[in-house]
């Protein structure tokens, strides 16, 4: 059984469900990126996805592509990132990292070099945004092979069959894309999330984070009630972008512990009470 | 090498290990329905006709077939022949690609369209059309960009586009290319992305191929009709490669022609700052496609160098880069001073003022002809005309307008 998988099983037995926190690698100093790591585990992250900065972030919205710049101007390669990753593993071997990024970086390092150099650094999953399951047949057989985790995003738009078809190459877990736009978008419609998320399940058989519009504590819990994870993404950077180096950590913690709390109070009462 | 049969892409969208589909799962619903909608299209005779009717009357194609007579001479070699997609409606071969999305486009009832622009030429195109039928248009462009094109970006205006400024990345063709995506992403159940290029994800560069095709059909046409034969080499210069794919494509099953393709080499390769993909980068993923890219070290995108904005792209259709490692297709590079030197030169000589774009192609041409004997055909696309690049020679020539 993977780490994420482990984590998921954990939780459920719990009657509790994941936090996944997303931060870019490298934002806003290559320094902080290990601290700030340690401070959502602290704050209740269960899984943390960290992202692989790309000069073309196509998928994402104005936050992270800021996040991106502001990495990729301090030097910030997919090389250091996972320096970042066995860094933060030094004191946590328990909470999974998942990588998150664009396609051009890997297949620049090498798909096969990209997995063992992965594994070797402490990573459980990676989501490529921009390969869709028909064109990571092979991709997601390698990461298996360096057991790690293939997370596969699915959208509103996604019918029946791709959900089968990622279905077919996806382990760990969905990130269930809520709305249509890019990251950190207006906020979602919880009522249609819920209405699609046990259907997703079903199809693919491992259970079902959702993304993208997740922007207060409230959201976080309305969202828990139905999905197996909840992510969260660019209210984290925005977060950082006003905040000084010194209290990043702390407003970072801050932030998420307020999700975890609400997301613990919604959907097991007798957890929220401090 | 010869190609018997050639239907590339696959149903995948695949030419090789090049072109698919490498975007977000949140387009992929769009895409498919966009495959759906141009597959039958195709078949459909009645879109067929209109699509030739508007290039005939609208275009005002077909573009002639000119004899460089008087720079053949000078040059003292073979043949150069100009393919005049610089006589078309709006200046250049853009337009051909932008009638064909329109009508899909109205076809499946989408009443906005959307586009990324470098130099402005696409955008112009694209506003054109969004005009002749009646949508609502936003072009996007890269900030940097906006400033070198003003009268490009007034044009769009005048034709009723919304022009929005890209301030992220390197504020040019790439970003806001990203941008239009992510436009196209949050609005797709009204919005028709009209990609300018032979790149993007599956249809696109099959898509934009097929609609460019039309002036590789007439050449073999008109060839045949002004010279008894085919030409030796066709010649056109290659940015994301549309004018280029849509001389070659008709040409790739035919025996005997030479296919060569014009990249830019800036102020030269050696010197980092340039924009040839298929000379000096190597195979990545970026826009929707696997393809050659310009790279660094990282997998990161850099950022590109030419003289011509239209050329100034860090990628290349995915079929240019199935083309060059076939062997099929060659690929050279023309620096910006040789560039301007032919577009000087076929000014004097041919009282033609040639796009900046097509300038590459026509500077290889120079250098080719007289290598071979007097007897030999040279096809060059001229893909557009150089009045939108007035500035640019004006300022090299350090002359104030």
């Amino acid at each position: 059984m993977s780490k994420i998988e482990a984590v998921f099983e954990r939780l459920q037995a719990q009657g509790r469900k994941a936090l996944i926190p997303f931060i870019t690698a490298g934002d806003p100093d290559p320094v902080l990126t290990v601290p700030l790591l340690h401070s959502l585990v602290l704050a209740g992250a269960d899984i943390i996805e960290l992202g692989v900065p790309f000069s073309d972030p196509m998928a994402d919205g104005p936050t992270i592509q800021r996040a991106s710049e502001r990495a990729l101007a301090k030097g910030v390669s997919l090389r250091k990132v996972l320096e970042m990753v066995a860094n933060f593993r030094a004191d946590d071997n328990d909470t999974p990292i998942v990588l998150m990024g664009y396609a051009n970086p890997i297949e620049s390092m090498g798909v096969e070099a990209f997995a063992a150099a992965s594994f070797d650094a402490g990573v459980d999953g990676v989501l490529v945004v921009d390969y869709p399951p028909e064109e990571a047949i092979d991709f997601a057989q390698t990461l298996h092979r360096h057991a790690l985790d293939p997370i596969f995003l699915l959208a509103p738009t996604s019918s029946e069959a791709r959900m089968a078809q990622v279905g077919a190459l996806a382990s760990g877990y969905i990130y269930y894309v809520s709305l249509k736009g890019v990251t950190g978008s207006a906020a979602l419609d919880v009522a249609a999330v819920a209405a699609r998320i046990p259907e997703i399940r079903a199809r693919t058989g491992v259970p079902v984070g959702v993304g993208f519009g997740i922007r207060d504590a409230a959201t976080a819990a309305a969202v828990a009630e139905h999905a197996d994870a909840v992510v969260v993404g660019s209210r984290i950077i925005e977060e950082l972008e006003h905040s000084s180096p010194d209290e990043a950590c702390s407003k970072v913690r801050a932030l998420v512990a307020e999700m975890r709390q609400a997301i613990d109070a919604a959907t097991n009462p007798s957890r929220g009470m401090p | 090498m010869a190609v018997d049969v050639y239907d590339l892409p696959d149903a995948a969208g695949h030419f090789g290990q090049y072109g698919g589909v490498f975007v977000a799962e949140t387009l992929i619903g769009a895409l498919d329905e966009l495959k759906e909608a141009y597959a039958s299209a195709q078949r459909d005779p009645q879109f067929v006709a209109e699509f030739d009717h508007e290039l005939r009357h609208y275009v005002g194609r077909p573009s002639p077939i000119y004899h460089a007579r008087r720079w053949s001479e000078l040059l003292g070699g073979a043949q150069i022949h100009l393919k005049r997609e610089d006589l078309n409606h709006t200046g250049a071969h853009k337009i051909n690609n932008c009638i064909g999305q329109a009508l899909l486009a109205r076809r499946m009832h989408k009443g906005r369209v959307i586009a990324e622009t470098g130099a402005g030429q696409h955008g112009v195109a694209t506003a054109t059309v969004a005009a002749r039928y009646g949508m609502e248009c936003v072009v996007y462009m890269g900030a940097d960009d906006i400033q070198r094109q003003m009268a490009n970006v007034y044009r769009m205006k005048l034709l009723g586009a919304t022009v929005v400024p890209v301030n992220s990345g390197s504020r040019t063709l790439k970003d806001a290319l990203n941008e239009a995506m992510r436009d196209w992403v949050a609005q797709v159940s009204d919005t028709f992305y009209i990609i300018g290029t032979v790149a993007g994800p599956h249809p696109y560069p099959m898509m934009v191929r097929d609609f460019q095709s039309v002036i590789g059909r007439e050449s073999i046409a008109q060839m045949l009709e002004q010279c008894g034969r085919q030409p030796d080499v066709v010649i056109a210069c290659v940015g994301g490669g549309s004018n280029a794919m849509g001389i070659f494509h008709p040409y790739i099953p035919v025996p005997g022609v030479r296919l060569i393709g014009v990249e830019a080499a800036g102020a030269g390769i050696a010197t980092g700052h340039h924009a040839a993909s298929l000379t000096a980068g190597r195979p990545g993923v970026l826009h929707g496609n696997r393809t050659y890219l310009l790279q660094d070290e990282n997998g990161q995108i850099t950022e590109t160098h030419s003289i011509s904005a239209g050329l100034d792209y860090p990628g290349v259709g995915p079929e240019h880069a199935w083309l060059k490692d076939s062997g099929r297709a060659e690929y050279v590079s023309i620096d910006d001073a040789d560039a301007l030197k032919a577009f000087h030169d076929l000014c004097r000589l041919e009282g033609i003022i040639p796009a900046l774009e097509s300038s590459h192609a026509l500077a290889y041409a120079s250098k080719l002809a007289p290598t071979l004997p007097k007897d030999k055909i040279l096809l060059v696309n001229l893909s557009g005309r150089g009045d939108k690049d007035m500035h640019t020679v004006a300022d090299k020539s350090g002359i104030k307008l």
